[in-house]
């Protein structure tokens, strides 16, 4: 507490220009820009996993499992950053208990829950079901134990059953889709629909937030896909990585040209914040916005993906393309959310001035926890990969 | 015969399917059925409390930010306040400088010369208490909430501190309390009105600057002071509908 | 339906009926009174006790400091505007908890010149050249500064 009042007694020389005196302290720090980049994450890895049983896009099967395990794994943690960053977060619970409707954050344990139970879990033990229950009778241990409780005590293989699987985790996967849409549009719904914030309130928020968790998702799907197979020393299926590729070149180009639309929207329109909002991104958000979402995340990403759809020759080549540009989109989109989280704190809801924001390195808002709200989700998938083994699944399984 | 009956029936059930969904649309439209109040009253309630603040009679002693301070336990550094005064400064070059040293709390100071001054003055802000509050709008949990008296409170008993009410006021009137960590705001005094007080910042004012009031009741001074004053509200497209109004509001305001 | 299947529902059935419970259990009693909050909380927020007692008050025992004040230009303000909160002192007269002003910064928080002060609503002077020499209670009462 202390070193909170000291540390805003230091913000208070930073601010520029005239803001509402408690504007000083900014509410929603990095563990609030993880809350959208972990969703978004989850959402896009679950969309293109859909791709593949959905529209039945069969290049993409190597990835389908890892796909899903990583959303769940993200998933798992996507509400830890927002608990802890709870002034009183053992009253979290409330949120279930009695969820106010008119708020836009209320249904989040729902929508959550939902996604998580309904959704991810039951596809994935639909699809895991007929393994788990072999795995079973094979291993001894912690493994069997947990295959065990998994399969509810049913050992049932019979055609018929595993028919039933088939079926419902297709219907699972239909309903995932539009679940995946609004796990993450409702997270742009939560920035979108706060009036007061000019730089929140759009329409688009929800699009663009979608668009961008595709990108995101699928770009970690394909770098998690050629880790996985650098580490297990598979070889990587190019046409597979060529299709994740332009899967994520068409979301990158859709979420470009919204979020550019967007722009040119508010340039155009001009309303009473738009000054306000133009200093905003040609001062503080300068390296965060211009350089590390659009050059970096965007425009890079863009040209090579686009001189890898023609450009087929070097495999090594092209992997070593393929997981840089996963790797930097991914950071492009970390600072879109950055940009939308701090960048819309950072100005005045008076129009007249800036307040800033400084990162502290350590504490339960710092760049160290952060990096460990993404650090454990790689553990959890390493532990999920480890008890699901994609590659050990029996063939004749139809997924 | 059994055929045309069995029409016959699908037809009552389409044409009943469209009335009801033809009576919920109509009856969510309604468009001018219900009365529009210019001044912000309610016939609903027993009391709805709201506020004039005149901005000609403010001199920016800072005392009703001070008290605010003090009666309701607001932490003293600078940046916590539910209640302060901004000083406006327009240049004769047309510039506009507004400043609010510590909340205007220790009194006012100009940096200016009378020669390069346009015109210059003062104003107190405060919780609008909106009858559109986006701030109890979303609260999750319903730890922020209006009361049958129209007034916007916080209970700090079940506030989970997601900072959202803080986001979503276009004000700045809300912060986060650094020792208990949750929603903090101006509460019109509720313990002192509903006691027969005045709100603590209008106990102080030296120059009667602030009108608390009962907006029902038509006889009383802050409905007297609304219609013999031209008054104006903060940021009127948002539509928050503030029950805080203010007399000589000048545009440059915000 | 196969018999896994079944232990789905059932296991679901269970979660739903645990989570509807458990949100009966924790609902806090007095929520949804008057709407969608806890309708004690009225009466916690009324509870808090008030510090600014009142001008009126004061006037029961220092009746000659009002009436002073009274018949002169500080008529309007209230006694805690400059001494601060009373509610200690209108119990423990003796303790002396209230603030005396001092200073000629004091009286300046209102007096001193600026051009965002109406002048027809307040006498301003320049702290820096008026009667500097001394303090300004020396020339004027503050409970009636023309006295
Ligand atoms: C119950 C009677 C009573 C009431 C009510 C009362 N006072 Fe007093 N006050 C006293 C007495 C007795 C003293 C003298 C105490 C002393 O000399 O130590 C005193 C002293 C003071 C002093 C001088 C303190 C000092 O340290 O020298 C001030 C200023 C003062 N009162 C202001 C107020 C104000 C303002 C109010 C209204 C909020 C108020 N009083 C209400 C009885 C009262
Ligand atoms: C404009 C500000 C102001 C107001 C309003 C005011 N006082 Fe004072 N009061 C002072 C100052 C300044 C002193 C210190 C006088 C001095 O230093 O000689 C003082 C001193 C006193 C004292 C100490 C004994 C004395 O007379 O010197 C008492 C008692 C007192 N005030 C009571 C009251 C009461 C009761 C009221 C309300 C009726 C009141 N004051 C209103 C400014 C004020
Ligand atoms: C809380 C604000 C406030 C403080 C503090 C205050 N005054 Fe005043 N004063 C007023 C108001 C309001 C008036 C009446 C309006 C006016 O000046 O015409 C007034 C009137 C006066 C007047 C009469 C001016 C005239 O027009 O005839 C004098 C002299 C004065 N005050 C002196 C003082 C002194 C000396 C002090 C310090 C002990 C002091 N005031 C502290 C607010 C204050
Ligand atoms: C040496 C005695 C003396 C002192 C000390 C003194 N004044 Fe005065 N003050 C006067 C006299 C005499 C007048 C009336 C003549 C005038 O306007 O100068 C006056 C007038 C005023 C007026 C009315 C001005 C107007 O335009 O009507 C105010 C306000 C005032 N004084 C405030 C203060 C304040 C505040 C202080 C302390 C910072 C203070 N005075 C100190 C003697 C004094």
């Amino acid at each position: 507490m202390e070193e909170h009042t000291q540390h805003l007694f230091e913000m208070l020389s930073q601010v520029d220009g005239y803001i509402y005196p408690n504007e000083l302290d900014l509410q929603w720090g990095i563990l609030i820009v993880l809350y959208p980049y972990i969703t978004g994450l989850v959402a896009g890895a679950f969309i293109l996993a859909s791709l593949e049983r959905v529209f039945k896009v069969k290049v993409l099967k190597p990835t389908y499992h890892i796909a899903l395990l990583t959303a769940l794994s993200f998933l798992l943690v996507a509400t830890l950053p927002l608990v802890s960053h709870l002034g009183k977060p053992l009253r979290a619970i409330e949120i279930m208990i009695t969820p106010n409707g008119t708020s836009a954050m209320a249904i989040f344990g729902f929508i959550y829950l939902w996604y998580l139970m309904v959704v991810l879990l039951l596809e994935l033990w639909f699809d895991y079901r007929r393994d788990m229950v072999i795995w079973a009778q094979q291993m001894k241990g912690f493994k069997r134990f947990v295959y065990r409780i998994f399969t509810l005590g049913v050992n049932d293989l019979s055609p018929k059953a595993l028919r039933w699987d088939e079926k419902l985790g297709y219907f699972i996967t239909i309903i995932g889709i539009p679940s995946a849409f609004l796990l993450h549009g409702y997270v742009g719904f939560i920035f979108g629909s706060v009036k007061a914030n000019p730089w929140w309130s759009t329409v688009l928020m929800p699009v663009i937030f979608l668009f961008s968790a595709m990108v995101s998702g699928i770009a970690l799907v394909m770098v998690v896909y050629l880790i996985i197979s650098y580490i297990r020393k598979m070889k990587v299926d190019m046409k597979c990585l060529d299709m994740i590729g332009r899967y994520l070149l068409i979301a990158l180009i859709l979420d470009f040209s919204l979020e550019s639309l967007d722009q040119i929207h508010r340039i155009y329109e001009a309303e009473e914040s738009f000054e306000i909002i133009s200093l905003l991104m040609s001062g503080q958000l300068t390296y965060t916005l211009l350089v590390f979402q659009v050059l970096l995340g965007t425009i890079i990403p863009l040209i090579v993906l686009t001189i890898l759809q023609f450009y087929k020759k070097n495999i090594r080549l092209r992997q070593t393309l393929y997981m840089v540009v996963g790797f930097i989109v991914l950071i492009g989109i970390f600072f879109m959310r950055w940009n939308i989280v701090i960048g819309g704190q950072l100005f005045s809801k008076s129009f007249h001035g800036f307040t800033s924001f400084k990162l502290q390195l350590i504490g339960s808002e710092g760049i160290l926890m952060a990096g460990l709200w993404l650090i454990i989700p790689i553990f959890i998938l390493a532990f999920l990969l480890w008890l699901f083994p994609p590659w050990k699944k029996t063939e004749e399984t139809a997924y | 015969m059994e055929l045309k009956n069995k029409k016959n029936r699908r037809d009552f059930l389409k044409n009943g399917a469209l009335l009801t969904g033809g009576m919920l649309i109509a009856s969510g439209m309604k468009p001018f059925s219900a009365l529009v109040y210019a001044t912000n009253h309610n016939e609903d309630a027993e009391h709805w409390y709201g506020m004039a603040i005149d901005i000609e009679k403010c001199i920016g002693c800072g005392n009703c930010a001070k008290a605010c301070k003090i009666e309701n336990d607001v932490p003293e550094e600078p940046f916590f306040f539910r209640t302060w005064v901004e000083q406006y400064t327009i240049l004769n070059d047309g510039s506009k400088i507004i400043t609010s040293e510590n909340g205007g709390l220790n009194g006012a100071s100009q940096d200016y010369t009378p020669d390069e001054i346009f015109k210059s003055f003062f104003v107190p802000k405060m919780c609008n208490h909106c009858t559109n509050s986006p701030c109890t709008q979303v609260c999750p949990v319903g730890a922020t909430f209006e009361s049958p008296e129209g007034v916007a409170l916080v209970d700090s008993t079940y506030c989970i501190g997601c900072r959202y009410c803080v986001q979503a006021c276009p004000y700045g009137c809300r912060y986060i309390h650094p020792k208990t960590k949750i929603a903090d705001k101006c509460t019109l005094c509720y313990h002192r009105i509903t006691n027969g007080q005045v709100p603590a910042c209008q106990e102080v004012c030296p120059t009667n600057a602030k009108i608390f009031g009962d907006l029902n009741d038509r006889s009383s001074e802050l409905v007297q002071f609304i219609k013999k004053h031209d008054w104006q509200i903060l940021k009127p497209h948002m539509n928050t509908k503030p029950k805080v109004v203010y007399n000589a509001l000048s545009g440059e305001v915000n | 339906m196969p018999k896994h299947i079944r232990r789905l529902l059932l296991l679901f059935a269970v979660l739903i009926t645990l989570f509807i419970i458990v949100r009966q259990v924790l609902i806090p009693d007095s929520f949804g009174q008057f709407g969608h909050y806890r309708g004690l909380a009225l009466e916690e927020n009324k509870a808090h006790v008030a510090r600014y007692v009142g001008t009126d008050i004061c006037a029961e025992c220092h009746w000659e400091t009002m009436e002073l004040k009274t018949a002169d230009m500080h008529a309007e303000i209230s006694c805690e505007t400059c001494h601060g909160p009373g509610w200690k002192h209108i119990e423990e007269p003796e303790q002396g908890q209230l603030t005396i002003p001092e200073g000629r910064e004091f009286c300046g928080t209102c007096h001193s010149r600026n051009p965002a002060r109406s002048a027809s609503l307040i006498a301003q002077v320049n702290l820096s050249d008026h009667n500097i020499e001394t303090n300004c209670s020396e020339c004027h009462n503050p409970h009636a500064p023309w006295n």
